[in-house]
């Protein structure tokens, strides 16, 4: 296969793997993985550099939207970004010792429980009350509602950065954003109302994502000529998703893609069980 | 100079605002950088069979390194102008870091300029702490 054609399809995958990761949640860059593996064969290692590039490209992109709206809780994301960094940086010295197959049934067992984080019901109330932490390190805000400035106010501060610590070894190990981990953190354990954690989740994947991939770089995972389709085709993926999104409600279409991303993630972890990474 | 570092003109112009902005820019920009150089890469390399990416061999210190990429550049070298598009890219949400900790200190939030700086030592620490391996 020529270079052009090869550029030429794999620009249409990630254009798809950028939808799909935008209309279901999970992020370009997780989609991306399984479709330079299994599709294209590429070794792992240089699917992991190009999907990290994938997650900051659309993070950063998404970002932009939120901040303005003043949705995103910056203290937070800071505060649990020293977590996240830390966990990053932890997590791409460990991807140097670790097979690339137990990166590939661990890539896919994440990406099981991503799909089925997506679906689960999101915490919507805000919560009354915080915990002294919380107050202390002046993580409870508000943010704007259809019927104003809604506050709320933060619990389970410590366990909330210990599961952020997690994410960020997982995202440095398997260089996609771990959205999924951090909405689990931050929904599910500090009681966070919805559009808080996401906005803010998506806030912290750009920075989670660059602490790794200045280590990936260095480690020459990443390769120029699967850098610049992936790059350009799935921010184009997720902007066409974000536009989609304003317009219909994906909720049946999120189920069937994330019964999809399971197989997909099924065929990861048995292709690494049967050592064809 | 004066009037730059006083909270209340930058408050008019709303730092978050400000750090949405960079953002937007940083990715366009590094993206135009990524589609300018592919064009090239395509234009040069485009009718050779594809490198094989099955297998895992890393890339040269030309790609790996800001000085390797730099020089290539300089030299011209289209993969290399891709690469620093990259570069570009993950640098957008670490100047974001570097905007907000400026924000922190202009609000005279102790606490905050702390945790901002640690969070940029901790990547510091992984773009020059040798974690290559």
């Amino acid at each position: 296969m020529s270079i052009l054609t090869f550029t030429i399809i794999l620009l249409i995958g990630a254009y798809f793997a950028g939808l799909l990761g935008s209309l279901t949640g999970l992020g370009g860059g997780v989609v991306i993985i399984p479709l330079l593996t299994l599709v294209f064969h590429v070794d792992i290692r240089y699917a992991i550099g190009a999907a990290l590039l994938a997650s900051i490209a659309t993070s950063s992109g998404a970002a932009t939207a939120y901040v303005k709206e003043g949705i995103t809780n910056i203290r937070l994301g800071m505060f649990l970004e020293i977590a996240t960094t830390i966990g990053a940086v932890i997590g791409a010295l460990i991807a140097v010792y670790t097979p690339t197959n137990t990166i590939a049934m661990l890539f896919g067992g994440i990406l099981i429980f991503s799909a089925a984080m997506t679906l689960r019901k999101k915490n919507q109330e805000a919560s009354h009350e915080g915990s002294k932490l919380a107050s202390l390190l002046k993580l409870n805000n508000s943010y704007p509602t259809k019927d104003g400035e809604v506050s709320y106010k933060i619990k389970n501060v410590g366990a909330g950065f210990s599961i952020m610590t997690l994410a960020g070894i997982i995202s440095g190990l398997l260089g996609i954003g771990s959205g999924a981990l951090k909405v689990l953190a931050m929904d599910a354990t500090m009681r966070i109302p919805f559009k808080v954690s996401t906005t803010t989740s998506n806030f912290m994947i750009g920075v989670t994502a660059a602490a790794s991939a200045v280590v990936y770089l260095q480690r020459g995972y990443m390769d120029p000529g699967l850098a610049f389709p992936v790059i350009l085709g799935v921010l184009a993926g997720a902007f066409t998703g974000s536009k989609l999104l304003t317009k219909m409600n994906p909720k049946a279409l999120r189920i069937i893609f994330c019964v999809a991303i399971s197989f997909v993630a099924i065929e990861m972890i048995y292709n690494g069980y049967n050592h064809k990474f | 100079m004066k009037k730059i570092l006083s909270k209340a003109y930058w408050a008019d112009r709303d730092v978050e605002k400000l750090v949405g902005l960079q953002l937007r820019y940083g990715v366009i920009i590094s993206s135009l950088m990524v589609l300018i150089g592919g064009a090239f890469y395509l234009f040069g390399y485009g009718r050779m069979t594809i490198p094989d990416y099955t297998q895992f061999i890393g890339e040269g210190p030309g790609y790996t390194s800001v000085k390797g990429i730099f020089a290539g550049v300089a030299n011209l070298q289209v993969k290399e102008f891709i690469q620093l598009g990259v570069l570009f890219l993950i640098a957008t949400p670490i100047f974001r870091i570097a905007f907000s900790l400026f924000a922190f200190v202009l609000e005279k939030d102790k606490l905050y300029v702390g945790i901002t700086l640690l969070v940029l030592c901790v990547i510091f620490f992984s773009m020059f702490g040798g974690l290559k391996v």
